[in-house]
């Protein structure tokens, strides 16, 4: 039924038991990483002084209107995202979140040296353990890795398989490749393994140019661009093979704006009809492999009328299963709490809040019962 | 009202090779893969492409990605524009086996003398008794 | 279950009444380029080729499906590459398909890529002359577009003053795999001359610049660059408009060709939702994106869109704006759409009429 179930609860009951899986915590600076590096690392930070560095991703300038909603911002002149109590007041607290999913885009994995964007990553996983899931019990993390290098990327993940509050494996959409190349594989299989979906978040190392037009002059357009390279990772992981070697996998989509997917469908589907047999274990179109394997987080949906969007996705994907609820905190996307339109089905509406993260993330459940255990 | 109809000579056609023949207004794709004849309707189901001129390909499969294993030789006609590959013995598309597919014809080989007058319309073919025909049912 | 099946009876009744807006015409051997190619560049085509941004010199390196990237079925009797015999294209496409007016598309040599500049510049001289020599000359049903050499602005400006009073010519052509995205102000001269010689712009798929052509990296299989080009399109339109050519050059009209349709209603609203959050880095912008698409930039139709049904298709034209949309066959390309089959849906006859014919001759001022 179609019901504005809305309508009946109050605001701040809305999205009780939501699953939230596009949090971004900040790293307020090298030395909240100091404690995690081991001594070569520490006296490298000293030596080159990389604590002077400023990490931020040219993807998201720390001052840009859409890194920080206004209303989202820390006194003092701390990093949006910064502070877990903060982040509790105004999304976990406020929507009454059952989980929610910490993506940090601190630059440990941009590095060009494989060795220092390992060790800089292994930190920052440390730190996010320490720093936010051991204080809140609600928070679940994506594993950061540097993707450059299979093998440490691979043993990154291990050092994380048993705390099964690791529920994702984090890469940007514009790393050093194509997500599909074999190369990769490793990092797939033992996610795939372990039950962890592959998380790819907007965001560019800059390695090459953000479009195939070449270098853009400003920032607005390097974020439109970031739909266009979601669009190639996903053609990239089907016509690789991706989804016929690893059957179980899942992928998530984060923050890669959601109106794109009509269009690509129609064209993937048709183009495969043509050029299928160069791609032979590609055995079903790729609308039907993303309804199998590829989930999307709702911020932002890029529509006039989001409500429309999200019902005209869900009759061209013909799935209510693909879209998982989002705030992209403290990213700017939307304002007051309309992190979803009003007036959606309510079936529709149960799923993108919770039940569709929950059949995504098998470790996010088993990560209670674990706490529960160990207390 | 379904009719057979004479369409050719077996030794009108070799291997590998196809004929387009047009019965009843229809036309129809007859190929020789390997000695073995098929009946297709000539157009694409997709977009009118004339389906007797594109490729004859063997069927391409994979255990796993990178792993291409082929058989068939020439069963399938690959469209000359789009590429949509049609089996030859079902009419069906590889694609969208259910839901595309090109009309795909009963075909016969019968020797001249099994033919029996009146049942066959066979205008252009005065049939001799040596000859195989090949016999299509429309 | 059902069977898709051509429904003859109802396409015969249409009598088609066409304006191709892509039709690729191919040379049967390059020396049909002599007479209008200086002899320095002659002997420079002969002795070192093509010198592109990319691994092969003659060829691509993400091979086609098809060879020639072509219909199989366009191979010319008499020998040569497909779209090389204008009896051929008559007999195989204008006559059968109705085609009053057809756009020639050379891709050929690809100049406007080419890194010797001067080279580059007279093969767009050769081959702008070569079209109305070869085809437009013996057939009124062609026009010719003009190709520029858009990394030598300078170039490419004195080539559109050229040609701009010829009526056999009726737009500039550029790839738009350019150095820099085509909005960045270098190429602003092009449009200025463009505006001054009233020819729209036609960016159609193609060139090489070196770049990956995706925003992910280099594509292994042909399947991920053939998806690609609708991605590089939709980077080609967000620097026209977020660079302030449209607001500059408010006359200025643009099509994209063959860049495919779906992604046009979401990539407006991708821009407008993101440029009312990020407007100060943009301040020359006075309206939102959509507006700017929507006055300025024409779409051709060919690959046509299939989506799941005929009603996706329909509200995706209502979504771009029939007035928009330009048909084009893409003729003898591979991915060729007929036009009495490409649209998957129940159309009227004036909605038809309207997309095969009305609105290129609206948009090229013919007849």
């Amino acid at each position: 039924m179609v019901g504005n179930r809305q309508a009946d609860l109050s605001q701040a009951t809305r999205y009780a038991g939501a699953i939230d899986c596009d949090l971004h915590p900040a790293v307020p600076g090298m030395s909240a990483l100091m404690p995690y590096l081991d001594d070569y690392w520490r006296e490298m930070v000293s030596v080159r002084a990389l604590d002077r560095l400023n990490l931020n991703l040219t993807s998201y300038p720390q001052n840009a209107p859409l890194s920080c909603r206004p209303d989202w911002t820390l006194d003092q002149g701390r990093k949006p995202g910064s502070s877990l109590e903060a982040m509790q007041a105004h999304v976990l607290n406020s929507c009454q979140s059952r989980y929610g999913i910490l993506n940090c885009l601190y630059g440990a994995q941009v590095f060009h040296s494989e060795d220092m964007a390992a060790a800089f990553c292994r930190a920052t996983n440390d730190w996010l353990r320490d720093e936010w899931l051991n204080r809140d019990s609600r928070l679940r993390a994506s594993i950061t890795i540097a993707a450059h290098n299979t093998e440490l990327a691979v043993a990154e993940i291990e050092r994380r398989a048993d705390d099964f509050r690791f529920v994702q494996v984090l890469m940007l959409v514009s790393g050093e490749m194509t997500l599909g190349r074999r190369q990769l594989w490793p990092i797939y299989q033992l996610a795939e393994r372990l039950g962890l979906a592959i998380g790819i978040h907007a965001g560019s190392a800059y390695r090459y140019a953000p479009t195939a037009a070449g270098w853009p002059s400003y920032y607005v357009e390097d974020y439109i661009a970031q739909s266009c390279a979601f669009e190639s990772q996903l053609q990239s992981m089907i016509s690789e093979g991706v989804f016929a070697k690893f059957p179980n996998l899942k992928v998530v989509a984060i923050e890669s704006g959601l109106t794109w997917l009509s269009g690509f469908v129609w064209r993937a589907d048709k183009t495969w009809k043509g050029l299928r047999a160069e791609v032979p274990w590609v055995t079903r179109a790729p609308s039907e492999i993303i309804r199998n394997h590829v989930r999307f987080t709702v911020q932002p949906i890029d529509a006039a009328d989001e409500r429309e969007a999200i019902l005209r996705l869900t009759d061209h994907l013909k799935s209510d299963k693909l879209f998982l609820f989002s705030t992209d905190y403290p990213h700017w996307q939307f304002d007051g709490d309309v992190a979803l339109p009003d007036g959606l089905p309510d079936p529709l509406f149960r799923n993108i809040l919770s039940e569709n993260a929950l059949a995504t993330y098998p470790r996010m459940a088993k990560a209670d019962h674990a706490l529960e255990v160990a207390e | 009202m379904m009719a057979r109809h004479i369409v050719a000579t077996v030794d009108e056609i070799a291997p590998g090779q196809r004929r387009l023949v047009s019965v009843n207004g229809r036309e129809i794709g007859i190929f020789n893969v390997d000695g073995e004849f098929f009946a297709v309707g000539n157009r694409c189901p997709h977009e009118g492409a004339s389906l007797c001129k594109g490729r004859l390909v063997g069927l391409v499969e994979a255990s796993e990605p990178g792993s291409y294993q082929y058989s068939r030789r020439g069963e399938l006609i690959r469209c000359p524009w789009h590429g949509w590959e049609f089996d030859l013995r079902t009419g069906k598309s590889w694609c969208e086996p259910d839901r595309t597919k090109v009309r795909s014809y009963e075909l016969k080989v019968e020797p001249g003398g099994a033919l029996v007058e009146g049942e066959l319309r066979a205008e252009t073919f005065p049939v001799s008794i040596e000859k195989q025909y090949i016999v299509v049912e429309v | 279950m059902s069977t898709i099946e051509m429904d003859r009876s109802q396409s015969a009744k249409h009598k088609l009444r066409v304006i191709d807006c892509d039709i690729h015409p191919a040379m049967t051997s390059w020396t049909e380029v002599h007479p209008y190619l200086e002899k320095q560049w002659i002997d420079h085509l002969s002795v070192y080729g093509s010198h592109l941004r990319h691994a092969f010199s003659e060829a691509l390196s993400h091979p086609r499906m098809s060879p020639d990237a072509a219909r199989i079925d366009a191979y010319p009797d008499e020998g040569g590459p497909p779209g090389s015999s204008l009896e051929l294209m008559r007999k195989q496409h204008l006559d059968p398909n109705g085609v009053q007016v057809g756009m020639l598309i050379p891709l050929r040599w690809n100049p406007g890529s080419q890194r010797n500049l001067d080279f580059g510049a007279a093969l767009t001289r050769a081959m702008n002359t070569w079209q109305v020599e070869r085809w437009v000359k013996q057939e009124p049903r062609l026009r010719a577009s003009v190709l520029v050499a858009q990394e030598d602005t300078e170039a490419a400006v004195k080539e559109i003053d050229a040609r701009g009073g010829d009526p056999n010519f009726t737009q500039i052509l550029i790839l738009p795999r350019t150095d820099e995205p085509l909005g960045r102000r270098r190429y602003w001269p092009i449009y200025e001359a463009a505006v001054r010689n009233n020819l729209p712009i036609t960016v159609h798929v193609g060139g090489t610049n070196g770049h990956p052509s995706t925003g992910g990296g280099w594509p292994s299989y042909y399947m991920e660059e053939h998806h690609s080009v609708a991605q590089t399109m939709q980077a080609v339109l967000t620097s026209l408009v977020f660079e302030g050519v449209f607001e500059r050059f408010p006359k200025l009209r643009v099509v994209i060709m063959e860049g495919g349709l779906g992604w046009i209603p979401s990539l407006s609203a991708r821009m407008d939702k993101h440029w009312s959050r990020l407007r100060s880095e943009v301040p020359h912008l006075k309206r939102p994106p959509s507006e700017y698409v929507r006055e300025q930039v024409w779409f051709s139709t060919q690959p046509m869109e299939e989506p799941g049904s005929a009603a996706e298709l329909i509200d995706l034209f209502d979504r771009i704006g029939w007035d928009r949309l330009l048909f084009s066959t893409d003729y003898p390309h591979w991915d060729f759409d007929d036009p009495r089959y490409a649209f998957k849906a129940n159309l009227s006859e004036a909605q038809r009429d309207q997309l095969l014919y009305g609105n290129s001759r609206n948009f090229y001022g013919l007849g």
